[in-house]
């Protein structure tokens, strides 16, 4: 067994690579709340069971509609998308004027219903999906076993992450979504059509927990209540990282996987409770969060 | 003069009511009134939405119930021990999430909920997954027994009006003005001189020590303090109660309580039992789209329209 410094590496490894797929999907997830954040001003209490629904219509397409999971990672976060397109027009914009704790309890209902209907249907012990054949097996690295699946889950976060970041900073599209964060009003005054704007902002930033929710399937159980838990984590990421910057949300889910992944292999019983005691050193110290812009 | 008659009344109705109905749900109501009358205290008078309030009921409730089995003591104290317990950590989650406003505020109080959330599931004195169950009652003073359902009610009868009392009181006082002028409008109740945050700081203590008394009571009740009390559905719980009683009022969480408690009972025997997340969650949407007064806030509206 490969040992440095009285470290088992074949464990360090394994953990960290735990780590860097949790921190992906923390990632992802953190990214679509500070996308939405950003434009609309709310936290969209329904991303975990979004992406719970992603999961689930990965797993609903292939046994009833024949979609593999290569179309799945297409069409389903196009589906969930539409869904929270629906959602913002018919739920969100009507409260839009209101105090902005009305649209998080909103959000907060519709994660309640999401939920309650799918362990309705599918009773809450997890189902299995498959790992897609192209991806099954692995490769031998000197120091772990690295399986294609969690290498890939990890390059096609990571480059759907860089892929919104680009166009969120680099691309006109983007510059109108980052004027519209500072000034919603006079981006409508020069003729941009905002409410359209914000609504597919927000189905956006939806699809990308469908996404997740998608390339989750294969490697943690499909089950209604896969959202929540990982959601407050989510949350308590968003607090460490600010919302000021949307590199900063993915960092930050990265980064706090990964000390998931340490913490998991120096000190095992603190796993579930590192990332929450960090947000309260974070607080301590930097009460805006590491990226955020607000005093 | 109309509203003490209204207050008499209602008490009149408390004391015969275990006469009527079964007293074991009457205190549920009187344990998830108070619980939501002390959440309400920060959302509805400092506008301070906190998403994790079951964990100070969790921490009276576990406290109350480690200390009813292991010491003997008499169920005042026991109930004194929870609360104590659930004011010192709504003493340090308070100081930290007042740091934050609006919908961090929320985050936070979440986040740090769950934290307790995983040290009350490994620490070895909660029985994890388990609870603790057959907790003691006691007898009240070392005197009354508790383990009659007729002398308990009276006792979380008595117990609630306290909580209710002080809630009450806090909301007329000085401080309580205070409060209502921060939650109206910050930056200027901060250029009147006032320390906001210490402000808030107070009020979140009063209401994490509220909520832990309620947590205790409930923990004699049921003789059984679980997980339940600590997950974050239940801090969703008392959300719903107080924005469908109405937040912001005096009654309108005692409405809610009464109401949630009620509909949950009312579900949990029928064949619409596995319906009952969605359907509080339906009630979410409908009270924030067409309903945000809540039912006592929308009575009131009325009143004051017609008789005003």
């Amino acid at each position: 067994m490969a040992t440095f410094l009285g470290i088992n590496l074949f464990g360090l490894f394994g953990q960290l690579l735990v780590g860097l797929i949790n921190g992906s999907f923390y990632a992802l997830l953190s990214l679509g709340l500070a996308i939405i954040f950003g434009l609309l001003k709310i936290i969209n209490f329904a991303q975990g069971a979004i992406y719970m629904l992603g999961a689930f219509g990965a797993y609903l397409g292939l046994q009833y509609l024949g979609i593999g999971y290569w179309a799945a990672l297409i069409v389903v976060p196009l589906v969930v998308g539409l869904l929270g397109i629906l959602m913002e027009r018919f739920l969100i914009r009507p409260i839009a004027n209101e105090d902005h704790l009305y649209s998080l309890l909103l959000t907060f209902g519709v994660a309640l219903v999401l939920q309650g209907l799918f362990t309705h249907m599918f009773g809450s012990s997890g189902l299995s999906y498959a790992i897609p054949d192209a991806l099954k097996g692995g490769t031998k690295l000197p120091f772990m076993y690295l399986p294609s699946y969690r290498a890939w889950i990890i390059i096609a976060s990571l480059t759907v992450c860089f892929a919104t970041w680009w166009m969120i900073e680099k691309t006109k599209l983007g510059a109108y979504l980052r004027a519209g964060t500072e000034n919603a009003a006079l981006m409508q005054a020069f003729g941009i059509n905002v409410p359209l704007m914000v609504t597919l902002t927000f189905g956006f930033g939806v699809a990308l927990a469908g996404f997740a929710g998608v390339m989750a399937a294969p490697v943690y159980s499909v089950s209604p209540d896969m959202g929540s838990s990982i959601l407050i984590v989510v949350f308590a990421i968003v607090v460490i990282g600010g919302m000021g910057s949307i590199g900063g949300a993915i960092i930050t889910g990265l980064g706090m996987g990964i000390v998931e992944g340490l913490t998991k292999y120096f000190y095992p019983e603190a796993s579930n409770t590192v990332i929450f005691l960090v947000m309260v050193i974070v607080l301590l110290i930097k009460p805006a969060g590491l990226f955020g812009k607000e005093a | 003069m109309k509203i003490s008659k209204l207050y008499i009344g209602l008490l009149g109705v408390a004391l015969v009511a275990p006469f009527v109905m079964y007293p074991v749900l009457l205190m549920k109501i009187l344990c998830f009134a108070l619980f939501a009358c002390a959440f309400n205290l920060l959302l509805g008078f400092v506008g301070l939405l906190s998403f994790g309030h079951a964990v100070f009921l969790g921490t009276g409730g576990y406290v109350t119930g480690y200390l009813m089995m292991n010491t003997g003591l008499t169920p005042e104290l026991g109930i004194l021990g929870g609360t104590v317990a659930a004011a010192l950590l709504g003493a340090i989650y308070g100081k930290l999430s007042v740091k934050r406003e609006g919908i961090y505020f929320a985050m936070v109080t979440l986040a740090l909920a769950q934290l307790m959330f995983f040290v009350f599931l490994q620490a070895p004195f909660t029985g994890g997954e388990d609870g603790m169950q057959g907790i003691p009652r006691g007898y009240l003073f070392g005197l009354i027994d508790l383990s009659d359902n007729l002398n308990m009610y009276y006792f979380v009868l008595a117990v609630f009006l306290f909580g209710f009392w002080l809630i009450n009181r806090t909301v007329h006082s000085p401080f309580g003005q205070v409060l209502k002028a921060i939650r109206e409008n910050e930056p200027r109740a901060t250029s009147l001189g006032y320390n906001v945050n210490d402000y808030k700081w107070v009020a979140f203590i009063i209401s994490a020590a509220l909520s832990g008394l309620a947590g205790s009571t409930k923990t004699l009740v049921f003789q059984l303090a679980s997980l339940t009390d600590v997950h974050w559905h239940m801090s969703g719980e008392v959300v719903l109660m107080t924005l469908l009683g109405g937040m912001g009022t005096i009654f309108g969480p005692l409405v809610g309580a009464a109401a949630v408690v009620g509909l949950q009972n009312f579900l949990s025997g029928g064949e619409l039992g596995n319906y009952v997340h969605i359907i509080m969650g339906l009630i979410f949407i409908v009270c924030v789209l067409a309903f945000r007064g809540g039912i006592v806030g929308e009575i009131q509206k009325i009143v004051k329209r017609n008789f005003g």
